[in-house]
């Protein structure tokens, strides 16, 4: 068995940075890397933004993979894991005997299952292909729906008012970016409402109508939006579909300790946004990440313990950080917002949109959302590493030279 | 060994402050200020900013 080579199965970002971490590591074996689309990793955030408006070209994503000393298997689905024979199946029948097997698979778009899922022009964004396609049909111009206000609906529905396009972003939720809270929410509405983007908010999708081709989109609500294009943005799910009959524990994600190790096999790793793992801020907890920094950190740190005994891997405790760019604006997060249960803008500059609202849970402070105002966040790091509460943070902001601004909706009971 | 920086490609994303502030720091204008000549004990923090850096911005020289 100790032959075999050590597999990582997704081509991703994820995957890309366990390789590199073994190599510099020192591992010399063979590392295999298995991935299903036809193309080395690459960087995905811009494909819902400079590569979906044309100023960035596809080409420019490229993570490097030519470089690093691995066996690309590209093209190829793997289909099976069976932990008891260490062999990872490939669709059409092949088989790869593994030492130690990295999963970094992903996730894919959930898809719009209701009436009307067969039509012409819906489209989902994952792959540079997804952007490629939906750039070609941005080019005739056409009346363009988001259904969903998250990231990539939020992020599509900017791109396409670059591009001069018509746009509505439609959501059950009441804001844009729910899981960041209303001030976030309320301020975001605005600043898409600002750049013309129609909003048709807290009402829910009930068909999506034509012959052949989309023409409308039905809401909850009765009323009609006509659509050309509609961009189904509704979340995610973890690809772990090659696991279902391998017997490994899975929630949604590969269940893991907190170094990514599955558990139900030691020999069996997870990264990036199909990992689900209790981070050392809430140990009691799971938490599945899809954003760049969490791929990029976990895949490294994956790699490393990939080479390591149980005992002697670490944890994975990097500050889940994310970003979103809208209309100009970049909007960056540090911490667990979705463990919130409330928010606080605490920062806001008087005449203009830098700002910075943070998330609490129980009074203590377990995220920051700043817009447009990197170095203001680095401030709030420490705070929401150690936990600090509210009212010192905003007692500490009183000294504090650099705040954008007075608090402008400080919530608290 | 020398640490360069893209400003073409630099969007402040601050993720190399994060990994070693003693290189990387965000000015009070939001752009990225860096020391160029840096010892060899940093490599392995060198590396990970590199790796951080979601623009890809980052590159070390010897």
């Amino acid at each position: 068995m100790s032959e075999n080579p050590i597999v990582i199965v997704g081509a991703s970002l994820a995957g890309l940075r366990a390789a590199k971490a073994m190599r510099t590591r020192g591992e010399e074996g063979e590392i295999v890397v298995v991935g299903d689309e036809d193309r080395l990793p690459y960087t995905r955030p811009p494909l819902s933004k400079g590569v979906l408006q044309g100023t960035e070209e596809p080409e420019s994503t490229d993570l490097g993979g030519a470089d690093l000393d691995v066996s690309w298997r590209l093209g190829e689905r793997a289909s099976a894991v069976d932990p008891v024979a260490h062999e990872v199946a490939l669709e059409g029948g092949s088989k790869i005997p593994y030492r130690r097997l990295l999963v970094a698979t992903g996730s894919r778009p959930r898809q719009w299952k209701g009436p009307g899922r067969d039509l012409d022009g819906l489209f989902t964004l994952r792959t540079i292909e997804d952007s490629l396609a939906l750039k070609e049909r941005f080019a005739e111009r056409p009346r363009v729906v988001t259904v969903g206000a998250g990231f990539i609906g939020c992020e599509v529905a900017a791109t396409a008012r670059a591009l001069g396009l018509d746009v509505t972003m439609v959501d059950i939720a009441g804001r844009p970016l729910p899981a960041f809270g209303d001030q976030v929410g309320d301020w975001l509405a605005q600043w898409h409402r600002w750049h013309g983007v129609k909003l048709r908010l807290g009402t829910g999708v009930e068909a999506i109508e034509g012959a052949g081709q989309v023409e409308a989109v039905r809401l909850a609500d009765g009323t009609k939006v006509d659509a050309d294009v509609v961009v189904v943005a509704l979340g995610a799910v973890p690809e772990t579909g090659l696991l279902e009959e391998s017997g490994l524990e899975l929630t949604s994600g590969v269940r893991c300790d907190a170094t990514l190790t599955s558990v139900s096999d030691p020999d069996i790793l997870a990264a990036g946004d199909v990992a689900a793992w209790p981070h050392p801020l809430a140990p009691s907890e799971l938490q599945r990440v899809e954003h760049w920094s969490n791929a990029a950190e976990g895949g490294r740190l994956a790699g490393r313990n990939l080479l390591l005994e149980p005992h002697e891997r670490e944890a994975h405790a990097a500050l889940p950080t994310m970003w979103t760019d809208q209309h100009g604006l970049r909007i960056q997060v540090a911490g667990l917002p979705a463990r919130a249960d409330r928010t606080h803008t605490l920062e806001a500059e008087p005449d203009g949109h830098r700002r910075v609202t943070v998330c609490s849970r129980d009074g203590r402070i377990c995220a920051a959302v700043a817009v447009a105002a990197p170095r203001r966040l680095g401030w709030y790091r420490e705070h929401v590493k150690s936990g600090t509460s509210v009212e010192q943070v905003v007692a500490a902001l009183e000294s504090e030279a650099e705040a954008l601004g007075p608090p402008v909706e400080a919530v608290w009971a | 060994m020398k640490v360069l920086v893209d400003m073409n490609l630099c969007q402040s994303h601050g993720e190399c402050v994060v990994v070693a502030p003693e290189v990387f720091e965000l000015g009070d204008d939001d752009v990225l200020r860096w020391k160029e000549d840096v010892g060899e004990e940093l490599r392995d923090k060198m590396e990970e900013a590199v790796e951080s850096c979601p623009m890809m911005a980052i590159s070390l020289e010897d």
